[in-house]
């Protein structure tokens, strides 16, 4: 080979591996495919192998590493709504958030309403624990709320029901830059029982020592530390529990769900 | 012509002393074909080269929605980042900025701000590059995830034969002649100088350690990888405090990318110098034909 057509080759190579992933979307038809009702159902199975196979390795209760009072963020970064707005949200924050109450109905033997004042009463769990955002970032806070579990056992829980579904004060607007289904929406979550009863899922009232503040969810938000940021549900008025997501929101299990992103949040 | 060449150019490149004449064949009479590639390996080897593809195409979607690396447990937009790619507007025009360390680069087009359908747009990897070719993380997430899968199953199968056939010690392993070789498979890469005769019948050294070390940084992706879930980080959070915190492992899944999309550039420069068409056709029907000793 001369030196000529070795350096064209060398130089191809590179070149071409570049073209090659360059255009590779339209080459493959990726994103014809990804908005494809074939593609969803493929990636469901996906999805599913990974709930079950974490849930398999979970299935001892594997507490979320917990971290020390030095590794705090010293900014928490605020994400998604920072402030519900709106008169009745307004009108709460005024006075304190003094008659805001959680709901807890749906599949339960005993419906019941607490308010925040009583919250604060009942025993407490206090831990501090990253947070992962599905976009990449961690931060790191200190939470201190009502263990999910002792609310939901005082309540009963029905036999037959699967889910425990946060409905939220705020509505969202999406991600216009980002694709997908926008339009604006009411915020809500859901998680199953496993991840209900986990002893470091709380109804959490304060952060990193204060009263919960409104950008970070005001007065009650979810901590939920095995999952993604997505599923801490800000703004928290009721938890139902339910034995199907179908008839809530678009029936994908969440706000970020209807738009697209995977029910199960622990990758 | 057609199916009767076909036929005949293929017994000639299986056994060289084969009758078929004309001047191609005649070239090819005293050439050696060997069998190189089990069904096995070109199989995996397919299956990997698309999943990486897609992998890389994704990562870098995803990549997008937080275009920022850190290192330790934390990283937000208040912590300080190691490499940031990003936007910024200045004396009226905007520029795409690449921030690594305490260093700045200008990336406008590519990097930070770029073209997405004709029309400039702030993004951190740019249209043509990422799978989707549009920003959409939720999406990104999905074939991702799907073909992670897809690289862990073919990856066990590819590894499981390897070892129980004896491939790994035989055609991977390098001896202990080989590793004596280095500095001088070292030399003849440099000059792009490529085994002949018998030499090509084997993988020289520096093929055994590419490959072997590419084995073990798609293991540090599967690693780093599954260190970024929370839900694994319960299951096993000495995975995390090994890798110096979730940041640090989200950096070093980055960091291993870019390390297997440098391993695939130089293995297609690779394949075009020693000849394409040669190298491709061994791993598409198994068949290659030894370069002779003085080509």
């Amino acid at each position: 080979m001369s030196p000529v057509s070795r350096r064209t080759a060398l130089f191809g190579a590179l070149t071409g591996s570049g073209v090659l992933l360059g255009g590779c979307a339209r080459i493959f038809g990726a994103d014809q495919l990804t908005g494809s009702e074939a593609f969803r159902r493929v990636s469901d199975v996906a999805q599913s192998w990974t709930l079950h196979t974490q849930r398999f390795l979970l299935s001892d209760g594997a507490m979320a590493k917990e971290y020390r009072l030095s590794d705090l963020s010293p900014v928490f970064k605020a994400n998604g709504t920072i402030n519900p707005g709106g008169d009745d949200y307004a009108r709460a924050a005024a006075d304190a958030f003094a008659n805001w109450t959680l709901r807890i109905d749906g599949m339960v033997a005993r419906p019941m309403s607490l308010s925040l004042a009583e919250l604060r009463r009942l025993p407490s769990r206090t831990q501090i624990t990253r947070h992962d955002c599905v976009e990449g970032w961690s931060a790191i806070g200190q939470w201190t709320g009502v263990p999910l579990g002792l609310l939901l056992k005082a309540a009963g829980v029905a036999p037959g029901a699967k889910y425990a579904v946060f409905h939220c004060a705020d509505d969202l607007d999406g991600e216009p830059d980002k694709g997908g289904q926008q339009a604006p929406g009411r915020y809500y979550e859901s998680i199953g029982l496993v991840d209900a009863f986990h002893p470091q899922t709380i109804i959490a009232y304060a952060m990193n020592g204060r009263p919960l503040d409104i950008a970070h969810g005001a007065p009650l938000r979810l901590r939920v530390e095995r999952l993604l940021g997505y599923k801490h549900a800000k703004y928290v008025q009721r938890v139902q529990l339910t034995d199907t997501l179908a008839g809530i929101g678009a029936g994908r299990g969440g706000y970020w769900e209807d738009r697209g992103y995977d029910w199960y949040a622990g990758i | 012509m057609g199916a009767k060449a076909s036929a005949a150019t293929r017994s000639a490149l299986v056994n060289p002393t084969s009758g078929v004449t004309g001047p191609r064949s005649k070239r090819r009479q005293n050439r050696e074909v060997i069998y190189r590639h089990t069904v096995l390996v070109r199989l995996t080897h397919w299956v990997n080269a698309l999943t990486i593809f897609l992998m890389v195409g994704t990562g870098l979607n995803i990549f997008n929605a937080h275009p920022r690396l850190y290192w330790g447990a934390r990283g937000d937009e208040y912590d300080h980042p190691l490499l940031s790619v990003y936007a910024q507007s200045a004396h009226g025009a905007v520029r795409g900025v690449t921030q690594l360390g305490a260093l700045t680069f200008d990336t406008t087009g590519v990097a930070g701000w770029s073209k997405e359908a004709g029309e400039w747009t702030a993004r951190a990897w740019p249209a043509w590059i990422t799978i989707p070719s549009f920003q959409d993380l939720a999406d990104a997430r999905h074939w991702h995830f799907l073909f992670a899968w897809v690289l862990v199953a073919n990856g066990m199968i590819y590894l499981a034969w390897s070892l129980a056939s004896g491939h790994a010690r035989r055609d991977l392993w390098p001896t202990r002649a080989d590793l004596k070789a280095i500095p001088r498979s070292i030399l003849d890469h440099l000059r792009l100088r490529h085994p002949t005769g018998e030499a090509a019948k084997r993988y020289n050294v520096l093929q055994r350690l590419a490959y072997l070390g590419v084995i073990a940084l798609i293991g540090g992706m599967l690693v780093t990888g599954l260190a970024l879930s929370p839900g694994i980080d319960a299951f096993a959070p000495w995975l995390i405090d090994l890798l110096g915190g979730r940041q640090s492992a989200r950096t070093l899944h980055f960091v291993f990318a870019s390390m297997v999309v440098l391993f695939v550039a130089v293995h297609l420069a690779e394949v075009v110098l020693a000849g394409p068409f040669n190298e491709v056709r061994s791993m598409l029907t198994g068949h290659y034909a030894v370069p002779k000793e003085h080509d």
